[in-house]
């Protein structure tokens, strides 16, 4: 399952590989992202209860989302790299980080700026919102240990154990508003059963995730791409391209 | 025509609260892309002037 993975790790085809994707994933994401953006503040009716102050949803449930889902990558990729010693892995460990901790930023900053309003304070030490902040903690912790560690090598093993190790906070993210008495409201997207939202209000939820998930995609290959390419290599048949 | 869209970017008395939340997440989304994207481009006219 690995070996198609593991070839792309050279720079030549992971070049070709990106530079084919790219305009595709744009197109894509312009695609989903046009969709959410009309269809979260325009075409979906405001909330009975929120008003207008729910269309905050559209970019910070996406935020969210993509808070975690990236976290779940890394931690792919750690047991991959540990395991199989895949350098691949640990170049989507180590670009993810810094995506992923921007999006819990602001997953962070959208909440308080829904929060205010609809709670009546920016902040409070609830379940589900002081487990997001441990997350950003964590993403930072990981940045700042792939830099602390002189030696690359022995660094990359360091921190895909401690992505490893701060996996447990993810479960505790998702089931806080279950396991705890909070003022966050619960899922309002379920897989195995009916959503507790309208398809009106819906479709364009799923459209901005969709086009999010498709940016992360964009920008880690973007990140990878340089750093197989640039950092690492200076090829000539890159120039011959070019 | 212009109450509609005054009444839209006022935003049920929330615009306040929902344009800095847009706001905010499109900078993010423009400089996390912009930075690879111009480091990228860079290096590709440094190959283009090698060669």
């Amino acid at each position: 399952m690995w070996l198609p993975i593991n070839s792309l790790i050279s720079p030549k085809k992971f070049f070709y590989l990106s530079n084919r994707l790219i305009p595709w994933l744009a197109a894509l994401f312009i695609l989903s992202f046009s969709y959410g953006i009309i269809g979260g503040l325009i075409l979906a009716p405001a909330d009975y209860l929120q008003g207008d102050g729910f269309r905050i949803i559209y970019v910070h449930a996406p935020c969210a989302f993509l808070s975690l889902f990236i976290y779940a990558v890394m931690a792919a990729a750690a047991v991959a790299g540990i395991v199989w010693r895949l350098k691949l892995a640990f170049l989507v460990m180590k670009h993810s980080a810094t995506i992923g901790a921007g999006f819990t930023l602001l997953a962070l900053i959208t909440g308080s700026l829904w929060g205010k309003p609809m709670w009546g304070t920016w902040w409070i030490w609830d379940a589900r919102l002081t487990s997001e902040l441990i997350l950003l903690f964590l993403y930072a912790g990981t940045i700042l240990f792939q830099s602390a560690i002189s030696q690359k090598k022995q660094g990359e093993r360091a921190t895909a154990i401690l992505v490893l190790v701060g996996f447990i906070d993810i479960p505790i993210i998702h089931y806080s508003v279950y396991w705890w008495n909070t003022l966050h409201q619960g899922a309002t997207l379920k897989v195995f059963a009916p959503s507790a939202i309208d398809s009106t209000m819906l479709y364009p939820l799923l459209a901005m995730i969709a086009a999010f998930l498709i940016y992360y995609v964009i920008v880690l290959l973007l990140r990878m791409g340089y750093e197989l390419t640039a950092v690492e290599a200076n090829h000539h048949w890159l120039r011959k391209q070019t | 025509m212009s109450e509609t869209l005054l009444h839209f970017f006022h935003m049920g008395g929330y615009a306040w609260y929902v344009w800095t939340a847009y706001a905010s997440v499109f900078t993010f989304l423009a400089v996390q892309w912009f930075y690879p994207w111009r480091r990228w481009q860079k290096y590709l006219r440094d190959q283009q002037l090698k060669s």
